[in-house]
């Protein structure tokens, strides 16, 4: 959006705080003389605040920037704009020693459970990891029992401690990343679609882990995710993504009983519901055609294309951020 | 009821050999659909419901596939006993297949009007200036913009969305009686998928064509079947009229399955109830039922004995289960 003001917290002491974020990846052309011929904008402007305990639900298609959001948070991609905070660390232009820090104390669960642990190492090795970077356990015999105790702590058998990920399920795959991302005690922790590999029996089961480890260690989560039933469950507020850009922020209620902007009121009603009879009443909106390239967005709001309800000047103006009721923010002219 | 049977497959038992041992994919697995119907058939990976149909179609590599009983009978001829021409006649025409993942099931050299052609060509005999017009209308059908400009074009140019819509065009070119729809929306977002489902909707009821829709998603399952068929490890556990399945499931793992996921449409009232464990393994030959493990109201029966899928209610609704889960009596 234009200049949307950064969101007025009633806490000033909100655990994360994004503010204008912005992440363009270059486009280049030409094999000797390159140069750049334009950017992907994946993240053009987004800023949202978590408090601490918070569950926080990053919603959209796929291309939306949700993931490119998550890891810029986090400092895995270097920032085009705009400022993060996390725990008090600012991520942008952040030195060696604050980096170091900022990964103990943020980490990142992963959606793919076969393509994000080293397949040549053990258990042992892989949740062991972020004690030995950190130096947090020298002492091999005190790292083996970490182990064990975080192997425990998302439902392994320690048992299995040297053991290699390809003998594992999906679903425990899932619980060593989680392990490891627990093993520097981080306070605040990225989950990049964490279910949306799994089966749904097992699905259930890594929700309701995250959860009761949110509740044991009084963690921060952003959650990740296109499955918007999940979502609801899960998160205390949404956000909803939009080609780069977020559309709608409120409580996860208010939402999805109350949804404003008319791409989020789309994407809520496309959600088949497990129960034939409520399905049957529901009205869908079917948008028409495909999400834009973020490398060219349409001008003014970038939904007017698909837009059921667009008009002239949807197509010129860029809509403002606003907050329509407390807690409740939209980015379209026409709310 | 049986006057009407398009398809009807019985005992079907699929296996692989392979290095580790022998895979045993699908283990008598039965069930009809009939002309017009629509039937899902849901369950988790590697339960065998993308096995059982492609074993139908005769798109099991043999070996290391391996059919290892059953029949399949479509007007009058057991499909599992064709040979390769035979199979070759039947595929597209009688019964198409769309695939999940509309990327690798086109062949990405191939212009799109090329591969659409090919079933107009091999099955219905039509001459080359004829078959560009009727791609055209094909690809128009299913809308895509600007079709006749579109088919000269590969894949790659097409988005997700639009390849599966190309990958529509393509299965619906001969009119198929019968059309399996494997996981057409999973690779695809939610107002993408949306789109689709309500393009073989239309197709359905303009073509009055059967649909076996195989899928993981209940949500989607509630939206487009009539009759539904619960996989698990292999075998059918539950079959089911849409509305009987999801207000009063009668096998304990339809009940789990429909407890574990969360929904859009209510506040939040309580924890997800999980299924403890992981689904057995294919490796090992099935002996009992295969849910056993996992089942809260399992006894020494039923780790012994495999339940048969008998019906338990009225409306043709089956399970396989040795408890009467309404009750908690033994069967």
């Amino acid at each position: 959006m234009a200049a949307p003001s950064p969101m007025p917290s009633e806490n000033t002491q909100a655990l994360i705080q994004v503010r204008q974020l912005k992440k363009y990846f270059p486009v280049r052309q030409g094999l000797i003389f390159e140069k750049e011929v334009g950017a992907v904008k994946a993240v053009d402007g987004i800023s949202f605040e978590i408090q601490q305990g918070e569950t926080l639900g990053l919603v959209g298609e796929s291309g939306c920037g949700k993931t490119t959001a998550g890891r810029t948070i986090l400092g895995l991609y270097p920032l085009t704009d705009g400022s993060v905070e996390i725990s008090g660390i600012q991520v942008e232009g952040i030195n060696k020693d604050d980096l170091k820090l900022l990964r103990r104390k943020a980490q990142m669960i992963f959606q793919d459970p076969y393509a994000s642990l080293n397949p040549r190492w053990t258990v042992s090795a892989i949740i062991g990891e972020p004690l030995r970077v950190h130096n947090l356990l020298p002492d091999d015999q005190a790292r083996t029992e970490r182990v064990h105790e975080l192997m425990l702590k998302v439902g392994l058998s320690p048992r299995l401690i040297n053991r290699f990920p390809h003998e594992f399920s999906g679903g425990q795959r899932q619980r060593i990343g989680v392990a490891r991302a627990l093993a520097s005690d981080p306070e605040f922790i990225v989950c990049d679609e964490p279910i949306s590999a799994l089966d749904v029996s097992i699905q259930a089961q890594v929700v309701n882990l995250l959860e009761d480890l949110q509740d044991e260690f009084s963690l921060t989560y952003l959650f990740i995710a296109h499955d918007l039933s999940m979502v609801r469950h899960i998160c205390d507020r949404v956000a909803v993504m939009y080609l780069g850009v977020i559309v709608e922020l409120a409580d996860r209620n208010e939402l999805y009983e109350n949804p404003l902007h008319p791409y989020s009121q789309a994407l809520l009603s496309a959600v088949p519901v497990p129960d034939p009879k409520t399905s049957r009443k529901r009205q869908r909106i079917i948008l028409p055609g495909d999400v834009p390239s973020p490398i060219n967005p349409p001008s003014g709001c970038r939904f007017h294309p698909r837009c059921p309800i667009a008009k002239d000047h949807c197509s010129k103006i860029e809509p403002e951020w606003r907050e329509i009721d407390p807690g409740h923010w939209v980015a379209c002219h026409e709310v | 009821m049986d006057s009407e049977r398009l398809l009807e497959v019985n005992n079907l038992r699929t296996r692989f050999h392979i290095a580790e041992g022998t895979v045993y994919a699908v283990n008598g697995v039965s069930f009809g659909i009939n002309e017009g119907e629509t039937i899902a058939v849901v369950g988790e990976s590697g339960c065998g419901k993308s096995v059982t149909m492609l074993s139908i179609l005769g798109l099991i590599p043999i070996p290391p596939g391996e059919i290892a009983s059953g029949e399949a009978l479509y007007q009058g001829r057991d499909l599992l006993k064709l040979n390769d021409s035979e199979l070759e006649q039947m595929r597209g025409k009688d019964i198409a297949m769309i695939f999940q993942d509309p990327m690798t099931a086109l062949n990405p050299v191939l212009s799109i009007g090329r591969q659409l052609g090919e079933p107009l060509r091999v099955h219905l005999g039509i001459k080359k200036q004829a078959i560009r017009q009727r791609s055209i209308e094909l690809l128009e059908q299913v809308g895509i913009p600007d079709p006749a400009h579109r088919l000269s074009e590969y894949p790659h140019q097409f988005s997700g969305g639009q390849r599966q819509r190309a990958m529509i065009a393509m299965s619906l070119a001969c009119f198929p009686s019968i059309l399996i729809a494997d996981e057409p929306t999973t690779a695809l977002d939610v107002t993408i998928q949306a789109q689709i489902v309500e393009l073989i909707q239309r197709f359905r009821e303009q073509m009055n064509m059967a649909v076996i829709w195989i899928t993981h998603d209940l949500g989607v399952v509630a939206d487009i079947a009539e009759r539904v068929l619960v996989m698990y490890a292999g075998f059918i556990v539950e079959e089911a009229l849409v509305d009987d399945l999801y207000e009063d499931p009668r096998h304990p793992y339809t009940q789990a399955l429909l407890a574990a996921l969360p929904r859009i449409d209510r506040r939040r009232d309580r924890r997800l109830r999980s299924i403890p464990g992981a689904p057995p393994n294919l490796l090992v030959e099935p002996k009992g039922c295969p849910f056993a493990a996992r089942c809260e109201l399992v006894f020494d029966r039923c780790r012994e004995e495999m339940p048969p899928l008998i019906q338990i209610a009225s409306n043709h609704h089956q399970a396989a289960c040795w408890i009467d889960v309404t009750t908690g009596k033994k069967r």
